[in-house]
Order: C-alpha cells, then structure tokens, then sequence
C-alpha cells in the first residue's frame, strides 16, 4: 500500500534516513500486512513487550535502593517498601510483574501450540522464543533471591543443587556458582549482577524474536499461509495497535488487582523472614509460574534423572517444530489434536498443583502419572498424530469460511448476489 | 585444483595460528571464569572450634561451618545400639556406624541432605534420625540416607577432638 507510504519530507528527515533508514522502519512497522482474523490471545506479543518494560523501568528505580549484601539485602527491601518514596508500588508492580509477565507468556506460548505456530517457516521464532523463556525463568529465579528472606536463600539453596547432580564435576560446579561451599554473600551478589544483566539479553532476543516473526508474517486462527498484502491482511497500524492496546488495558486491570488488592498472594510469606542459613522452611515452593517443572523433577526418585527429567520438559518444547509432524498448523482442522491439546493444559495445571503440596502419597502418585504423561504427549502422541489423524479440509483463504467460495473479489460478489 | 586434498605449508599456518588463538582465549577466559571460584577470605575460615562441654545426652547442636550448618549429636546408647544393628544390605550408600562416628557417643556431620542442600529436622522421620522437609528424605541415628531421593549419607566432614570438651572441624 505504497499510497501512504511514510517518506521523511523535511531536509533534515531525509539526511538522516538517507544515513540510517530507521525512519523507514517505523513505515514497515506501519504498515506490515497482519492477517485479519487475529483474535485476542494474538495480543499477548505486546503485552508480554509491555511486561518487559515495566519490569526493567521498575527493576532500575529498585537497584537505586536496593543494597545487593548479605547483611543489608533484607533491610533495604524493607526501607524500600517503608522508607523510599512509592518504594512500595515499584517493589509491588516489580513482584507482581514477574507472575504477569508469566502468566502473559504461558497464554501466550499455549496460544502457539493450539494454533501450530511453532511450525513450518516460524521454527526459529519458537525456537528464540524458548531461549527467552529460559531466560526468563533465570531472571524471575535470581531476582526471587535479593530480598534474602528464607525462601530467596532455601531456594537459591535447592535450584543451584540441582547442579551438583552433575556426576564428578557437581560439587566443583556448585562450588563455582556460590563463591563458597554454602550460598551466601558471593551468591547474591553475583545474582544481582546477572539479574540486571539478563534482562537486557531477554530485550534482544525480542527484538530478533520480532525480526523473524516479519520474515513469514503472523500465523492466524485458521493456520493457512496468505497472500501478503491482500484481502485476507489489514496493516498493523491502526488496527492491530488498537486492538492490542485495548486487550492491553484490561490485561491492565487484572495486573492492577493483585498490586493494589493482594499484592503479597502470589508470593510467599516465609521470604519475609530473613534468610537463616540453619533453618529450612517446613515446606518449600518456588514461585507458582515454576511448579510444573519443580513436580516433575520430585516425581523422579533418582536425583540425576530427576534434574534430567526437569531440563528435558524444556527441551522437548525446543524441539516441538520436529515432533508435531502434522502438516495442518490449526488445530482448528484438527479434531484428535484439539482434544489431546486440551489433555495437555489439564496435564500442565495438575504438574502446577502438585509441585505446590508436598511431594508424598497420592500427590507423587498423580505428579508421576502427569509427569509421564507430558512427555508422552510430546514425543509419542504428537508424532503418531502426525501420521495418522484425519484432518477436516482447510479453507484456501481466511474470506472463504466468513463469505464462501474464493477469496477472489468478483466471486464474493457473485455469492453475495446469491 | 585437484581434487586431493594435500596438506601443505598455508594449511599448517592456519592450523597454528587457530591453535595458539584458542590458547591465548582459553588463558583470558580463565581468570573470567576462575574469579566465581571460593576466594580467599571464604577458605580462611576453613575450621571452627566448637566448645561442646554443655551438650546432654540425646541432644543435638547445630554450629555454622564455611556456611553450612554442623550436626554434633550427643547419642544416647539406644541410638548408637539402632545404628549399629542394622545391616549394610539394607542401606543404599553402605557405611558402618564405626566409620561415621569414630566416639559412638558423638555423631558430627553436615546437616545437609545430599538431595538439594536442606536442612534435615532432628529426631524426626521413619528411623528415629533426620528427616528432611523438603523432598522427603529419612535419614538413620547415625545420617545414613535410608528412604527417598537423597544419593547418599549426610557427609562427616574432617573433624577431631582438641580435648574431651572441644571439637575442632575442618
């Protein structure tokens, strides 16, 4: 749509861009052809850049206040929250960010794998994605620890254990993250060095995550590859933007509840006893956006295969693109997928419950039936699929189920006539 | 160019220089990565001299060593008789009692489950030792790993006795 094209007018615009095209950029942000049967779970891509940016502002104002030692760690939270100008809001929106921007990135990975996304040409966004994903978890892991309370240390104390299930190198390895033969102040301040370092890496990847996302164009509800530009894409500006910003404001509303309503219910109320390094909580949980992945490496019995088994849940995302090898992206059209789908969101919140309660009796039983049967969903369900489901016949365009018949103007026409 | 491939003089320029750049990265990375490592003023405090004359009889201290929390336990005889009554098949790390508490009446050893690093509670669990609450380890009277994921028995670390009142540790 070259017709309003955006070209710099003035003499300085077109010195400028002449030497560094980023003006022209903004034009194909403008206008870059979006399929026009997105519905809401594709708004979640600005949601999620909006978390990262609320989480790095917030992050920088609490690093101003914030006193990365073993000693003042605790204190200066506390003077954060009591003593700084609107410390409060920063450290609760800060907290609260973390489990939205988990909540934002859980609906939208699930909307990817309803919808095939992950597919034929868009490996490599899903697969960036991923990497951003585990960066995540990082990131969220290590800045759960600079409070220093009980459930910073004991689960800074439990996850880099998991490290020592390395056989010969472990205690070495451990060793080498704490800076010491227990977590202690090298460990945080290492933490909080690289805490505020990740999310930058994390500010990149997005940043080629969208690059390779412009390469193909969106995926849509109906999975089909378009024409782009066409009847079947609207420009992004102004009505994907608008749309975004709308689902962005009620996103808003949910985010606002928990910072002003219960701002503490997602969190723990041990961490706000200062870490004791010879006292462990009586039950400890990480955050709730990591309990799946914490019930799968306890429903292991052996310590090796348990953190082996927690690492593979990640990776068989990683290779997700090479095991559904479905041609059909949507599981619009794919009526056994769309059921096993379903199977696998119940599987994932029963993993989310019984990594929160203790890891006995029927719980490990159930956590070890569910356990198993993620990754059978993966690596034995998802290709048998491939190769043997019947899937329903896929419309040529995204007019055809909306109007009938083809996308081709005069045909609309000729069927509206009818 | 034919199609035989022979080595010659230019291959084994590259192949040096390559090798004496990753030499030269490999020593820059080092120090990098070296500098995670314990530093010296966390080995300095490697021991601890522990003043144990107050302990009784079945019960326990807990004293911090390079971070972690120490056990030293002061057995009661039908302790030391449980731990020494059972038999090695039945373990899954295999240590005699002997071995762990050189004075049976004294048991020192790190209060850390070899699972992932908590600290087991005392005079809990299935076989009247440790029990951790975090993943469901029991341990035995004397720290022998006996049902749950843990690996292996909680570690006895270098320890002696100074004088019959006090422990040195490390």
């Amino acid at each position: 749509m070259s017709d309003h094209e955006y070209t710099p007018k003035s003499k300085l615009g077109k010195w400028f861009n002449d030497r560094l095209p980023l003006l022209t950029l903004s034009n194909h942000l403008q206008e870059y052809p979006t399929p026009k049967n997105l519905n809401y779970w594709w708004t979640f891509g600005g949601i999620l850049t909006f978390c990262l940016i609320t989480q790095i502002v917030t992050g920088l104002i609490l690093a101003m206040h914030y006193v990365a030692s073993a000693d003042l760690a605790f204190g200066s939270v506390e003077h954060i929250m009591r003593d700084v100008n609107y410390g409060w809001l920063m450290r609760y929106v800060h907290a609260n960010g973390a489990s939205m921007f988990f909540l934002a990135v859980y609906i939208h990975i699930f909307r990817s794998l309803y919808y095939g996304s992950y597919k034929s040409p868009r490996e490599v966004i899903w697969i960036i994605g991923m990497i951003i994903y585990f960066l995540m978890m990082a990131t969220a892991f290590m800045g759960y620890v600079l409070p220093w309370g009980q459930m910073s240390f004991w689960g800074a104390t439990v996850i880099t254990n998991l490290f020592s299930a390395i056989p010969i190198v472990g205690e070495s390895v451990t060793n080498w993250l704490w800076g010491g033969y227990a977590v202690d102040n090298p460990t945080l301040t290492r933490f909080y060095s690289l805490h505020y370092l990740f999310p930058f890496l994390i500010f990149g990847l997005v940043i080629l995550h969208i690059w390779a996302l412009h390469i193909p164009g969106n995926n849509n509800p109906i999975g089909i590859d378009i024409k782009k530009p066409s009847k079947d894409t609207v420009p992004f500006h102004p009505y994907i933007v608008i749309k975004d910003l709308f689902a962005l404001l009620i996103f808003l509303i949910v985010f606002a509840f928990f910072v002003f309503y219960s701002p503490n219910i997602l969190g723990h109320a041990d961490n706000y006893i200062e870490a004791n390094p010879l006292v462990t909580p009586s039950h400890i949980v990480p955050e709730w956006y990591l309990l799946p992945f914490y019930a799968i490496l306890r429903s292991v019995p052996d310590k090796l295969f348990g953190v082996i088994a927690m690492f593979a849940a990640i990776f068989v995302l990683v290779i997700l693109p090479w095991l559904d090898t479905s041609k059909v992206r949507s599981a619009v059209f794919r009526p056994l997928y769309k059921q096993f789908y379903w199977f696998l969101v119940a599987d994932v919140l029963i993993l989310g419950y019984v990594g929160a309660m203790p890891a006995e009796g029927l719980y490990l039983l159930v956590a070890r039936i569910a356990t198993a049967y993620y990754f059978i969903h993966f690596l034995v369900i998802l290709p048998i699929l491939g190769a043997k489901e019947k899937t329903l016949d896929i419309p040529m365009s995204l007019t055809e189920p909306v109007l009938g018949g083809s996308p081709k103007e005069a045909m609309v026409k000729k069927n509206k006539e009818i | 160019m034919s199609e035989e491939k022979k080595t010659n003089r230019r291959d084994f320029i590259f192949t040096a220089s390559y090798a004496l750049g990753a030499v030269g990265v490999g020593a820059v990375m080092w120090p990098l990565i070296d500098q995670m490592n314990p530093d010296a003023s966390v080995k300095a405090l490697a021991s601890t001299e522990v003043d144990i004359s107050n302990v009784e009889k079945g019960q326990s201290i807990t004293v911090l060593w390079r971070g972690k929390p120490v056990f030293i336990r002061r057995r009661t005889s039908e302790e030391i008789a449980k731990a020494k009554n059972v038999k090695l098949e039945d373990l899954p790390h295999p240590e005699t009692d002997e071995d762990r508490a050189k004075n049976p009446e004294w048991l020192v050893m790190l209060g850390v489950c070899t699972h992932l690093g908590c600290v087991p509670l005392g005079d809990k669990g299935e076989y009247g030792g440790w029990f951790c609450p975090c993943h469901g380890s029991h341990y035995d009277t004397s720290g022998r790993i006996r049902k749950g994921p843990a690996p292996t028995n909680m570690e006895v670390p270098k320890y002696e006795f100074v004088n019959s009142n006090t422990i040195k540790i490390g």
